[in-house]
């Protein structure tokens, strides 16, 4: 029997509950707490807690190199076209008003800060990944005496 | 003391979480190995995530939950698993100048205490001039209850955009010196490039 059988079970029901509190923490971060940023870092612990339990090269199928590396350019990308989108539009650099013609409810600015949040979480995601990625590529995994 | 906290139950947990933190602390000092540093880093983190919860700063809270324990123990424990896994022993004078040094600093602090404005002060310059107008002005301006999320998005949009740009330059730092594929060094000893 695995050694692990405890913690395999464990994290297999955490990490979808993970991943889906850090996209709840993205897109209501207009009411509570939280951004772009704390939901990139939440939903990059999930996929760290599987890199951990099932190794990183597991990790690795499940969420492969090259989207990490994408990620964190298209992440940029987002959030600067947001901002090109509002120019083109007839605003100013990231001025959202003029995203949305409903502007007696602010439709522009929550849809504006929406997308330059995915911005944010898709960089943030991406990085994190990307430096674990970078780190524990080059470790060996841990010993199961040592757990 | 007594009387402050039975009058307020709260600071009973405040004074709790910062002798732990100070006990972890001491702890992390006196040790050798660097797998019970690491973990204990995690749990200074999180007691430092709860006390900021019990001081209202719920997104700071959880930013250092999930960044200070969770990713920092994950790469710190990768970056121990490639060099040793116990600190060579310190010499006396290091560690009595590096104490010296944490007693000064701290010290400073205590005497800069008095010049701070109370916790939660609404006379305080944080919360007195700008901060104030972006209470007052964000219901009407951007029509998002979180006014720090306004701030952080559509006020300081641009701001944001560079802060992005510059995790995304740490990224490619990172991508560029260690590269991702994690390519182990080949056996027959050429090296990996």
């Amino acid at each position: 029997m695995n050694p692990h059988m405890v913690l395999r079970v464990v994290s297999k029901l955490l990490i979808p509950i993970i991943i889906v509190f850090g996209l709840y923490v993205h897109f209501h971060g207009d009411y509570s707490p939280g951004g772009g940023f704390q939901a990139g870092v939440l939903v990059a612990v999930g996929v760290m807690l599987y890199a951990l339990i099932y190794g990183v090269e597991e990790a690795r199928r499940a969420v492969p190199p090259w989207t990490v590396r994408a990620g964190a350019a298209l992440g940029v990308l987002v959030f600067a076209g947001v901002g090109v989108a509002s120019w083109i539009l007839g605003g100013n650099y990231l001025e959202y008003e003029v995203l949305h013609p409903d502007t007696a409810y602010k439709a522009g600015q929550h849809l504006g800060i929406i997308l330059v949040e995915i911005g944010v979480l898709l960089t943030v995601f991406s990085v994190i990944l990307a430096i674990f990625y970078a780190f524990a590529g080059r470790a060996p995994d841990i010993p199961d005496e040592e757990w | 003391m007594i009387d402050m906290i039975v009058t307020d139950p709260t600071l009973l947990i405040e004074y709790t979480l910062m002798a732990m933190l100070l006990a972890v602390g001491v702890a992390i000092v006196r040790l050798r190995d660097l797998f019970a540093v690491v973990m204990l880093l995690g749990v200074y983190s999180l007691l430092s995530a709860a006390w900021f919860v019990s001081l209202d700063a719920l997104d700071v809270g959880f930013t250092e939950a999930a960044v200070g324990a969770g990713i920092s123990t994950l790469l710190l424990l990768a970056a121990m698993l490639l060099t040793a896994r116990s600190a060579e022993p310190v010499s006396a004078i290091r560690h009595w100048s590096a104490f010296a040094v944490a007693l000064a600093g701290g010290a400073a602090l205590f005497y800069a205490i008095g010049d701070m404005p109370a916790f939660g002060d609404p006379d305080a310059p944080a919360n007195a001039y700008v901060g104030l107008q972006y209470l007052e002005r964000t219901q009407a301006d951007i029509g998002v209850p979180n006014v720090v999320t306004a701030v952080l998005a559509s006020y300081r949009g641009f701001d944001t955009l560079g802060e992005v740009v510059v995790i995304f330059a740490a990224g490619l730092g990172v991508m560029l010196l260690l590269g991702m594929g994690g390519r182990k060094p080949r056996k027959d000893g050429e090296g990996e490039e």
